[in-house]
């Protein structure tokens, strides 16, 4: 039945499985076994970021395809909720029809983009991604009555998704059972549902023709494949997988702006989490994405720490200081693609052998 | 009578040459995308009305092409030539341009003294120095990231991010993360005013270092056995190989020399703007790739007409309808994309 | 009999995962025009590029001039005169004529420095080279294009010249024109490879023949011998001489 469920893409490596158990049960009881806000927002992040990257993945890693609008279509998400919550109030069925109307616009834009792209080079495509997200950012920021710009939006929720909302009057295992909670479930619960879909998306007979298409689109081409549809579906899938992300974060900090979604540190952060976890796994994501934002909320305080230790040797402190972070991971990132080119995942299933 | 017949008259020599050496000319030249920047400057003119505002933002919009023409003429050779995707040429554009601050900063006897000289002395000071240490910063690139992904695209566009990333992070590690002003020399600022036109003197100063770069490099590319090697190595790499030549051994120094025009750019740049900031790099990256997926891969010329049109187009925009401004740089280049798909000149063999 | 200026032996190329070459075995006599034939995808091509170094052989030796080369990077073979002339030409499009010619006189440092002689040899029998001299090369007809590799292999003495397809494509007077000027360069003392698909060419201008069929050679003789025999031709390339007009 596990086959089943995971559309008979295993995880292929003892110590692969045990990890991804042991991250899917963590996360499953994250806000009882890490009390505190900070633990829950972390835990929370990492989920989005799953869906956000698989989602990417299934774009880099079965076609080939580099695209650098990924962080447009999340950010289409993340407005779409924040813009149809702040205008038509926090109902149900305000939140709907920001999702639909933020599905719709990735579904538009990603088909657009791909039919347009895919006339030209593969390197142009992916310059043309480029700037095209940059333009989307400004875009952003500046239609502030819409946006709220720099500040971005704040907004509330359906009573049930709200903080202040109590199912229980008593806490559960020493937890609040408010909306917050709520919420949280709500993220985990679709973050599982939208990952196994992917991983059946990709393990199907469409997933197999893309990766055909990204091993040599000639050939495809000869044995009869539209590779045009192929590849500008894949965009379209990998869009929308992002944008409902995107809903996910607007779910939980109830807040958006430009930079919170559409910000290029993102994309390098996906791009990051892609590549070390393991490019056309999916299951990197899952890796890659615990891995990554664990390091980037808790490696700062050691390295802080680190950093307060070396006061006294001028280099070394410098290196250190949390600032240093994006140094260290952009470091990480160069030796991950030159000696792990299969990422994590891979490394962990070649070494089984 | 009947011996004038049969002897052409000295004028008609004389016009037949010149229309044989315009004929030759033409025939090396692709005409229709030159024409582009003339009927952009038109359009601009009828949209905007005043003849003095235009001017300003024509020359605006010229010294900001010519800029970007700059960077951009050292990446395209590079990827056409080495067929490497370089994402990171934005980080020589801050490093010429952190460099120029540290320079200018160091020589303020020149830089503020109210001589023409002594000011453009220091400016060329710190654009020479500039373009050294972007260079040498380019040859180390090379040897470390890029040596290793020749021929993969894909980890060349990852490896090139992740070599911006943590660049990035160094010259925040070197010069601190904020932004820092890079003020022009005295007599290098201020504006040339015609009646009602008012025309900025470092404009001037901008489109004369850019014609001066496209000169050397048009006269290099076409007058010296190197810049034939680089020109056929753009359109057959195994071809000129198979006729004997190294061809190799001139990646690292035409990466070299893309990288120190970039940050030859990135002085310009910063002087256009005042400040400069750590990721003004990633910035301009986006305007770059622009112009080289409008002009070609590998085609210098194509560069330079994308350069002017980009240069322009964001200043009438700019002026004209604000918001939309970067847009419409992306509109321009989905326009010329679906007339000539390849870019404006595109090559031969590609 | 001097010995072969080139020789294969049990040479195996595989591009990716394919295997195209199972051990060529071929001897290139000095001074001979040697004709490689063979069906379409007979591994003619990778054949050719193995030898200039373009694909690296996995297995086997290659014997030039009496040094093994397997390895060798492209451009030093080409300096140790061996001269390319690839399938599609390989003509710089937006170089000028002059100016591919001037790229493939190696040792000339201007136009000038190319040896006049030679060059009124080279525009003897392609007339058309003098004429478009400052032309875009990429303005030129098939037929031209194909002349310019042509110029450009004989602009020096070379000791080899591996030569793919040079007819392929071309109109029948031009077919003659190149014939002609092979007949020219075989009075030099060069030693050239052909691979052709036309056997009508191949036979006016072959010594030497070599069939080849699946990545491996299976015949390597005279060409007189194969021309008197119809049964052989037949069995090696399918058809006999007389439907190859």
């Amino acid at each position: 039945m596990i086959t089943r469920l995971l559309s008979g893409d295993l995880p292929r490596s003892r110590i692969l499985a045990a990890l991804l158990i042991m991250i899917v049960l963590t996360l499953a009881c994250a806000p009882f076994l890490f009390p505190g806000a900070k633990a829950l927002n972390v835990a929370a992040k990492i989920l989005i970021f799953i869906v956000l990257v698989a989602s990417y993945d299934l774009l880099l890693g079965f076609t080939g395809i580099v695209s650098f609008a990924h962080t447009m279509f999340f950010g289409i998400g993340a407005y779409g909720v924040a813009i149809a919550c702040s205008n038509l109030g926090p109902t149900w069925g305000a939140l709907l029809a920001g999702i639909g109307l933020a599905v719709l616009l990735s579904t538009v834009l990603s088909v657009v983009i791909a039919l347009f792209s895919l006339r030209v080079r593969a390197i142009f495509y992916s310059m043309i991604t480029l700037a095209v997200a940059f333009a989307f950012q400004t875009l952003a920021s500046q239609m502030s009555s819409l946006t709220g710009g720099e500040d971005g939006l704040n907004f509330s929720l359906p009573d049930v998704l709200s903080p202040s909302y109590q199912l229980f009057e008593r806490p559960l295992f020493g937890v609040a059972v408010d909306g917050k909670l709520i919420t949280y479930y709500l993220v985990f619960g679709v973050t599982v549902l939208l990952f196994l879909c992917m991983l059946r998306i990709v393990n199907s007979a469409f997933g197999r023709v893309l990766q055909a298409i990204r091993e040599n689109v000639f050939r495809a081409e000869a044995i009869g494949y539209n590779t045009v549809v192929f590849r500008t579906a894949a965009n379209l899938l990998s869009a929308i997988f992002a944008t409902l992300a995107g809903v996910l974060l607007a779910l939980w900090l109830r807040y958006n702006s430009a930079d919170t979604s559409l910000s290029f540190e993102i994309m390098i952060d996906i791009l990051l989490i892609v590549v070390i976890g393991g490019m056309g796994t999916l299951y990197g994501a899952i890796c890659g994405a615990t891995i990554f934002i664990l390091a980037q909320s808790y490696l700062e305080d050691l390295m802080a720490r680190g950093a307060n230790a070396t006061q006294d040797i001028p280099v070394l402190s410098t290196l250190l200081s949390p600032d240093r972070w994006l140094l260290w991971m952009g470091v990480l990132f160069v030796l991950s693609v030159y000696f792990l080119p299969a990422g994590i995942v891979g490394k962990l299933r070649m070494s089984k052998r | 009578m009947r011996a004038t017949l049969n002897q052409k008259s000295t004028d008609e020599v004389t016009v037949n040459t010149l229309i044989g050496s315009i004929n030759r000319v033409l025939r090396k030249i692709d005409l229709p995308p030159l024409l582009l920047a003339p009927l952009l400057m038109l359009i601009g003119f009828v949209a905007i009305g005043s003849v003095s505002t235009w001017v300003t933002l024509t020359v605006a919009g010229l010294a900001m092409g010519m800029i970007i023409f700059i960077i951009a003429s050292g990446l395209t050779l590079i990827f056409g030539l080495m067929d490497v995707f370089n994402f990171a040429h934005g980080l020589f554009i801050a490093i010429g341009a952190f460099v120029a601050v540290t320079v200018l900063g160091a020589l303020p006897q020149w830089s503020q003294a109210h001589n023409l000289g002594l000011n453009l002395a220091a400016f060329g000071v710190a654009a020479l120095a500039a373009m050294l240490v972007a260079g040498a910063a380019g040859v180390v690139f090379e040897r470390l990231l890029i040596r290793g992904v020749y021929g993969q695209h894909l980890k060349q566009i990852l490896i090139t991010m992740g070599g911006m990333v943590v660049g990035q992070e160094l010259i925040k590690m070197l010069w601190g993360p904020q932004q820092m002003a890079l003020p022009l020399p005295t007599t290098l600022g201020g504006s040339y005013v015609w009646g009602d036109v008012a025309i900025e003197k470092y404009r001037l100063l901008a489109m004369a270092v850019g014609l001066i770069v496209f000169i050397c490099v048009i006269v290099v590319l076409n007058r010296t056995k190197v810049g034939l090697l680089i020109r056929a190595g753009v359109q057959n790499l195994d071809m000129v190989e198979s006729l004997g030549y190294r061809i190799r051994r001139l990646f690292i120094g035409v990466f070299a020399a893309g990288s120190a025009l970039a940050g030859l750019g990135g002085v310009m740049w910063g002087l256009y703007q005042q400040t400069v900031t750590p990721q003004m790099g990633t910035q301009v990256n986006v305007l770059i790739f622009m112009v080289i997926i409008m002009g070609g891969l590998g085609s210098i010329s194509g560069s330079f007409v994308g350069a002017i049109l980009i240069g322009l187009m964001a200043n009438y925009t700019g002026f004209l309808l604000p918001k939309v401004a970067l847009f419409s740089n992306i509109l321009l280049m989905m326009a010329i994309l679906l007339w000539r798909p390849q870019g404006l000149y595109p090559l031969a063999d590609r | 009999m001097s010995a072969p200026l080139l020789t294969l032996n049990g040479v195996h190329t595989h591009i990716g995962a394919y295997h195209i070459l199972h051990g060529v075995d071929l001897h290139v006599p000095r001074g001979q025009l040697t004709m490689l034939l063979g069906r379409n995808g007979a591994g003619k091509s990778t054949t050719l590029r193995t030898i200039m170094g373009l694909w690296r052989a996995s297995r086997g030796q290659i014997v030039f001039n009496e040094r093994d080369i397997v390895g060798t990077a492209t451009a030093d073979l080409a300096r140790s005169g061996i001269a390319y002339v690839p399938e599609n030409m390989g003509i710089f499009g937006d170089l000028t004529v002059r100016e591919n010619m001037l790229l493939a006189a190696r040792k000339a440092k201007r136009i000038d420095d190319i040896d006049d002689r030679r060059l009124e040899w080279i525009f003897s029998l392609f007339p058309a080279m003098k004429k478009f001299w400052q032309h875009p090369a990429g303005k030129l007809s098939g037929g031209q294009k194909q002349m310019l590799a042509m110029a450009r292999a004989m602009v020096e003495p070379r000791l080899l010249m591996l030569i793919d397809e040079p007819s392929k494509g071309l109109a029948p007077a031009i077919v003659t024109n190149m014939i002609e000027a092979f007949r020219e360069l075989k009075k030099t003392d060069t030693t050239i490879l052909l691979v052709e698909q036309n056997f009508n060419f191949a036979r006016q201008l072959g010594d030497t023949v070599a069939v080849m069929d699946n990545g491996r050679i299976v015949h390597n003789g005279p060409m007189a011998a194969l021309a008197e025999d119809e049964m052989l031709q037949i069995r090696l390339l399918g058809l006999s001489l007389a439907a190859h007009q």
